[in-house]
């Protein structure tokens, strides 16, 4: 088979936005915390939950779209504790994240156990759809409803950011929070309200992944999708449409090395799955384009510090 | 005319200290009020209990003639009270035009209106003569430029009297004059300006009354026609100060640091040093007068071995300093007292003690066989605290803690301790108040007397003026002119500085 061909590029291109969805939509929520000055790098657990959690309630009330909601829920409350620790308590954001990511594994094992009786994995549930009516049905089909739920996002998440007075607020709290505190900001309800959102969006993203793509719960199965959304937000330099285009350049490489015996492409598929690493160490180190990011991200916020 | 503010009998007691007590202080409309302190005399708390930053333990706050209480900031911003921090609250990435509405943003449907608040900014600006461009970054404009935005941010909010805290500290002199005109224009308009400073010409200059504080509690409220400079030191320091440096003849020897043809680059990899040329002898302070940003940065860092040169030659009794690290440098013999005295000067979070030795850490008698010795150090830096004068608790007190001024003591004890032969003072009494400023000064003189030389690099052209003993111009990278002390005067200095008509330009250059 060609890799011209008409249909392998269709192929590809339907599952490069169904691997890039869950990533966009956690990496909206790295923009919003990272923006408003708090790294989140529990990303990874809070998708990890949210996945969970997301194939728990769907199981147990029949409806995928509750479950969906629940996992949202689920991403909120583990980022309000990531918020509490790194912000009202000053302690270091990297290392709560860490603590936050190895707690999500261990915690949704515990969980699978307890809750389906059995390890490993969940039974399939019932995957959450749009109605058949809308347009696009069969193409919506495909790359899942997140696919579209992450689209509407991201403008969202734009017009949040750079027009209105809010988006202003989060930036200029990640940038130089004593600025917006002297304007009678409050720096702590911005910062909350950053992880929040991030612990809401990043959980929504792991509920894409589990009811969105693949109807079941399996130990770990974000495998490290968390870190590639904050590689996403550094490599689309904080910004939601270069988060867009990094997460689906991301999910090209994984489309590539999942279809690459399909297609015939003799590069060992282990080249393709370190490509996006490789993307955002360049990213990084500025060979393509140079990435600023927010300069209080990271630093906790002291009143009357001077 | 019509009192806006007044303080009356404000007390603020911070644990162990008073920093006010029984202040009264008063604002005029139309007026600018000058507040006159050394460092830590306790301007900066009066005006943070007038922000609503601090709560008084006594007084009363009266605003337009009714009493008020102030318990927040967003209080005195409603009120009409505006304040320009000493370091500006900006926030760089963002435009002129974000940074004045931020907190107080015009929206149209939930929508960030940047029209409105570019016209509300481009209106203001016009009115007070403010010349600022809405959609600049704040990252691309001067430091001046960065202070009117402040000011804006101030009058956007309808601020009636406007607080400016040092606000020449970070100034060109042709900066200063623009902001004495934006002030005049204000008060003009009927604001009034409390204006916090410790430097007396620019009260005399500026300031309609002026207000002297020392340790807290008011010693005289006077009106300027009235006031002296030497008698407004007097007030401020409480002795008599000597504001002239008293200094014999020279008595120069042979060179000792020869800077030929010298280049280099700035941190944006541009070139910075386009031939630098000069001498300094033995037993002579030479000043390098120029307006920041034209090369003294990058000479300092070169020859104190932070920076490469890009060619030309900087020899040291003769020997070539480049290409040599900052501890060979040192033990060349020269000594280095940093622009940034917080950056590069000290550590910070080190103790006086350990920051007094620094440099001299790996050697006896404080590092025997690779351990620090604690007992040496710490009598070394006792006794350097009691001949340098450094007001600390202890040797044991992080630098951090300490004023500017006792910082600039500790770096400037520790550099003058290892007698160097050539001391490179770059900026040595940028912020400190009357009385430090005449010890070092002092310092300096004395060194240059026992047959050292000294490179003095300083903005200030009155530093310059009373220091050195030959005076060099440095503009574009380059000397471009050369003039004994007691021949130069400002206006000529200043006119070279600006890049005007270069005389004995080559004197240097040989």
């Amino acid at each position: 088979m060609s890799i011209f061909s008409l249909t392998v590029i269709a192929s590809l291109l339907i599952s490069s936005i169904r691997s890039a969805t869950p990533l966009v939509l956690a990496a909206l929520g790295g923009i919003f915390s990272e923006r408003s000055g708090v790294v989140n790098i529990a990303l990874e657990g809070i998708m990890l939950i949210g996945a969970f959690t997301a194939v728990m309630i769907s199981y147990s009330s029949g409806s995928a779209w509750l479950g969906v909601l629940a996992a949202m829920a689920a991403g909120v409350a583990i980022a309000w504790l990531h918020g509490v620790v790194s912000i009202k308590y000053r302690a270091d954001q990297v290392v709560s994240g860490t603590a936050i990511n190895i707690l999500a594994v261990g915690l949704t094992e515990f969980l699978l156990a307890k809750f389906f009786g059995q390890a490993g994995q969940t039974p399939n549930v019932t995957p959450a759809t749009l109605p058949t009516w809308l347009p696009l049905h069969g193409f919506t089909q495909q790359v899942t409803a997140f696919a579209w739920i992450a689209a509407v996002l991201v403008v969202l998440t734009h017009v949040v950011l750079f027009h209105t007075p809010l988006g202003l607020r989060i930036r200029a709290v990640g940038e130089h929070p004593r600025a917006a505190d002297t304007v009678g900001i409050n720096v702590f309800h911005m910062r909350y309200l950053g992880v929040l959102l991030s612990g809401a969006l990043a959980g929504l993203g792991g509920a894409a992944l589990s009811v969105g793509l693949l109807n079941s719960f399996t130990d770990n199965m974000t495998a490290g999708r968390g870190f590639i959304a904050l590689a996403a937000v550094i490599f689309g330099k904080w910004s939601p449409f270069g988060a867009l285009a990094a997460s689906l350049l991301f999910g090209f490489a994984d489309a590539l090395q999942t279809q690459a015996q399909i297609i015939g492409l003799k590069v060992p598929s282990e080249f393709l799955l370190m490509s996006p690493y490789i993307l955002t160490m360049l990213a990084l180190a500025g060979v393509v384009g140079r990435s600023t990011p927010p300069a209080a991200s990271g630093t906790p916020y002291e009143k009357g510090e001077r | 005319m019509a009192k806006v503010l007044e303080m009356v009998g404000i007390t603020k007691v911070f644990p162990g200290v008073i920093a006010n007590e029984d202040v009264h202080f008063d604002v005029e409309q139309g007026e600018i009020h000058a507040l006159l302190g050394e460092n830590g005399a306790g301007k900066t708390t009066l005006m943070n209990v007038l922000y609503g930053l601090y709560a008084p333990d006594g007084g009363e706050l009266r605003w337009q003639g009714k009493p008020v209480h102030i318990g927040n900031p967003n209080v005195a911003i409603r009120l009409g009270i505006g304040m320009v921090h000493q370091h500006f609250m900006l926030v760089p990435p963002m435009t002129v035009a974000e940074n004045i509405v931020l907190g107080a943003e015009p929206s149209k449907g939930g929508l960030l209106d940047m029209a409105a608040a570019k016209k509300r900014v481009r209106e203001l600006s016009e009115q007070f003569g403010l010349k600022v461009d809405p959609e600049a970054k704040i990252q691309n404009i001067s430091v001046g430029m960065q202070q009117r935005v402040e000011i804006l941010k101030a009058l956007y909010r309808g601020a009636g009297l406007l607080i400016l805290d040092e606000p020449t500290a970070v100034l060109t002199p042709q900066e200063v004059t623009e902001l004495i005109a934006i002030m005049r224009r204000l008060v003009e308009e009927g604001r009034s300006v409390i204006f916090i400073t410790h430097k007396l010409k620019e009260v005399l200059r500026i300031a309609d009354r002026v207000t002297v504080i020392r340790r807290g509690r008011v010693i005289d409220t006077l009106y300027t026609k009235d006031a002296t400079e030497d008698g407004l030191a007097e007030k401020m320091v409480g002795r008599k100060v000597s504001l002239r440096v008293e200094k014999d003849e020279a008595r120069v020897g042979d060179v000792i640091l020869r800077v030929r043809d010298l280049t280099a680059a700035n941190n944006r990899h541009l070139p910075a040093l386009r031939g630098c040329s000069l001498e300094v002898r033995r037993g002579e302070i030479y000043g390098l007068a120029g307006v920041d940003g034209n090369g003294q940065s990058e000479l300092i860092e070169v020859l104190t071995g932070l920076r490469p040169a890009t060619g030309g030659e900087a020899m040291m009794n003769g020997k070539s300093l480049l290409g040599l690290n900052p501890r060979a440098i040192f033990a060349r013999g020269v000594g280095h007292i940093p622009e940034d005295r917080q950056r590069r000067g000290l550590v910070l979070n080190f103790t006086v003690g350990e920051n007094l030795i620094l440099g001299s850490h790996h050697r006896q008698p404080f590092s025997v066989r690779g351990l620090l010795q604690g007992g040496a150090i710490d009598r070394r830096a006792e006794d350097m605290i009691q001949r340098y004068d450094i007001r600390t608790p202890g040797t044991k007190t992080l630098a951090r803690s300490l004023s500017g001024g006792n910082q600039q003591k500790v770096i400037a004890a520790r550099e003058m301790e290892r007698d160097p032969d050539l001391l490179i003072a770059a900026q040595p009494t940028r912020g400190l108040d009357v009385g430090a400023i005449e010890f070092l000064h002092r310092r300096l003189v004395e060194a240059r007397d026992r047959g050292k030389a000294v490179l003095l690099i300083s903005l200030e052209l009155d530093e310059i003026l009373s220091l050195s003993d030959r005076i060099g111009v440095i503009y574009e990278g380059r000397v471009v002119a050369e003039v004994p002390g007691h021949e130069a005067t400002e206006e000529q200095l200043g006119l070279w500085m600006s890049g005007g008509s270069t005389g004995r330009r080559g004197e240097a250059q040989g």
